[in-house]
């Protein structure tokens, strides 16, 4: 479905834009009788331009707040988050994000969707850019279609169209591919680096999958609940493109599963 | 709304009972092809009965005697006929498979019931005299007073709706105004809606004294009032549906790069488009009767105006063929209304098109 020699026109953004750095952010939320949660404790974080970065933890260890951080939607107690030198005070479409639902607008058609960004921003000539994003995330043949008419996956699909269309240099995926089946999550994990690879935007993605967030990123952030923060970094030396049953990753695999107490103990016999 | 609603619903009835005929075993066949046979004879019968229906309804007015024998207009026997003739020609025509065919099917038993209701009423009045004249006049006199009338008629309708478009349009973009700037900003929401919620339930025909001195024609004053009724529902749906539109979407046009402008011409306003057509829609119902009040009291122009004053003249006929052109007028524009909403809310609909 998703055609790997699609010409996009990318507009080449130097690899040195597009830095992120996250210093002692420390969100609390409050609820209506006065309990305190804190979602992010001091999280400090470094990410290089053009770095493929995972963020890994079990729910409500702060992954979307602090997503929504870096995309200015939220504002830290604490801290800040600064991209390229500039400190992050609103959303701005240099930071794409994609939500973990898709929030396609349903008044729009797929093409509506995609091309909303540009039109918002006054940009006139469309026609083309849009449709070959609509064509890189295999969504040709849809662009009239309503967002009711699609499935899940298609729309997370035009989701990511709608943000990639833009051009940012930093894209955050909120779980772009959790409502996805196996098979088109594979194909879409592809698809993304690709993308990555191509135009060197650095894109921070939060996953719940310990395989997706070996075989996608450079770095894995994992996060730990109550209160949120940087439990540890794992550095994922394997070359690319990365092979889903090597040993390395295996032995990574089972790193990360350690850290989150998942790992269980190998008992003897167990084998067949 | 409600309509495209049971629309829906008897859709899916249809395309579910396919099922069971289909899965039926051939043993079957014979008692189905019979009684196929027998549902299109049915069939058949149903599209003939808007011609018994228009042929009885011509025979009771031509042959039973007349109880009221004052003034019958000559006109309706021929309408009758025409009428009859026609639905001769509409039977021809379902015989043959069309589009056409498929909606005179529907329609028939419609035809057939309003055809008989004529029969009726031509039976309680002229024919036996069971209602009192001059306030029950027959079918016939009725048709009388229309086509005796029709001009003035026709320039009092022409007022109306020269009054119901002015009213309607400047009280609609009044109301997608305050609405959506007491939807979007809270310092607008907490200024307007006490002037609304003490403004608004008064009932805009409560003003006319008022507006009849403020404004120098009585058009004017007229058109405020009509405004002014179709203003607060407009105002009160726009407003909650733009408050109530997803935060998620604002937060994604945000983030691609969306303008205040943008967001609010582009996503709040679209997003909450089907609440706001409620509003359009309850507005227009209130235009109406705002209309009709303000010219019976103080235009002197209108179809309100006509029916008052040929109800001065005890002209009963005349007021009954103002219902009808009233309720002829009215029920397209409503209509007309409903194609708009169709227009811009083909994302809303189940329909599969592209
Ligand atoms: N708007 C909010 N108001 C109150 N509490 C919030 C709000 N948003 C998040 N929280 C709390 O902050 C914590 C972190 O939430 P967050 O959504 O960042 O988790 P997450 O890691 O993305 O989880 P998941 O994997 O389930 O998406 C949770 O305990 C949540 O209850
Ligand atoms: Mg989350």
């Amino acid at each position: 479905m998703v055609s790997s020699a699609t010409a996009v026109a990318y507009t080449e953004t130097p690899a040195t834009s597009g830095a992120i750095s996250v210093r002692n952010v420390r969100r609390v939320f409050v609820n209506a009788s006065g309990e305190e949660t804190v979602a992010l404790e001091r999280v400090n974080l470094e990410i290089q331009p053009g770095e493929m970065v995972s963020l890994l933890g079990p729910s409500g260890c702060g992954k979307s707040t602090l997503m929504r951080i870096i995309a200015g939607l939220d504002q830290p107690g604490e801290g800040e988050v600064v991209l390229d030198g500039v400190p992050i005070t609103g959303p701005h479409h240099e930071r794409g994000l994609v939500f973990q639902d898709p929030t396609l607008f349903s008044w729009l058609t797929v093409k509506g969707n995609v091309s909303f960004g540009l039109k918002a921003r006054g940009i006139k000539e469309i026609a083309r850019e849009v449709d070959d994003y609509i064509r890189l995330v295999g969504l040709e043949g849809f662009q009239n279609a309503y967002p009711h008419q699609l499935s899940g996956g298609m729309a997370q699909r035009v989701a990511l169209a709608r943000a990639l269309v833009n051009h940012p240099k930093v894209l955050l995926l909120d779980e772009p591919l959790g409502a996805l089946d196996a098979f088109t999550r594979m194909q879409m994990q592809d698809e993304i680096l690709r993308i990555w690879e191509d135009r060197g935007t650095t894109m921070v993605f939060v996953t719940h999958d310990v395989d997706e967030a070996i075989y996608m990123s450079d770095r894995i952030i994992v996060m730990t609940p109550r209160p949120g923060k940087i439990q540890e970094i794992i550095e994922v030396r394997l070359s690319r493109p990365r092979a889903r049953n090597h040993p390395d990753f295996f032995l990574i695999r089972s790193k990360i599963l350690e850290i989150l107490h998942f790992a269980g103990e190998i008992r003897e016999n167990y084998y067949l | 709304m409600a309509f495209n609603v049971a629309e829906q619903e008897t859709g899916a009835g249809l395309a579910g009972s396919a099922y069971p005929a289909a899965a039926t075993e051939p043993a079957g066949q014979a008692a189905r092809a019979l009684s196929g046979r027998f549902e299109t004879g049915r069939k058949v019968l149903i599209r003939f009965l808007p011609v018994l229906a228009a042929a009885g309804t011509l025979s009771v007015h031509l042959y039973v005697p007349n109880e009221q024998t004052f003034a019958i207009n000559e006109e309706y026997r021929k309408v009758l006929a025409v009428l009859l003739a026609l639905n001769v020609v509409f039977f021809g025509v379902s015989l043959v498979p069309s589009k056409l065919k498929d909606w005179l099917g529907e329609n028939a038993p419609l035809v057939a019931a309003a055809l008989s209701l004529l029969a009726i009423w031509d039976l309680i009045t002229l024919k036996l005299g069971l209602l009192p004249l001059p306030y029950f006049p027959g079918p016939d006199k009725v048709l009388g007073a229309l086509l005796e009338d029709w001009k003035l008629i026709g320039t009092s309708a022409f007022y109306s709706l020269r009054l119901l478009f002015t009213g309607y349009l400047f009280g609609a973009a009044a109301g997608l105004v305050t609405g959506t700037l007491m939807g979007w900003s809270k310092r607008w929401h907490y200024w307007v809606s006490p002037v609304m919620k003490g403004i608004g339930p008064v009932p805009a025909t409560a003003w006319i004294p008022l507006a009849m001195v403020i404004f120098p024609t009585s058009f004017q004053a007229s058109s405020f009032l009509v405004a002014l009724a179709v203003w607060f529902p407009v105002t009160v749906m726009t407003g909650s549906g733009i408050a109530n539109v997803r935060n998620a979407f604002f937060e994604v046009a945000r983030t691609l790069g969306a303008n205040e402008r943008y967001l609010i011409f582009r996503v709040a306003i679209p997003a909450a488009f089907p609440t706001i057509f409620v509003g359009l829609f309850m507005g227009l119902g209130a235009s109406f009767l705002v209309l009709i009040v303000a010219e019976m009291i103080g235009v002197k122009a209108g179809l309100g105006w006509y029916i008052s004053w040929v109800q001065g003249w005890a002209e009963y006929a005349k007021v009954y063929a103002c219902l009808g052109v009233i309720a002829l007028i009215f029920s397209s524009v409503i209509a007309l209304l409903f194609k708009f909403r169709d227009r811009a809310l083909v994302w809303q609909k189940g329909l599969i098109k592209w």
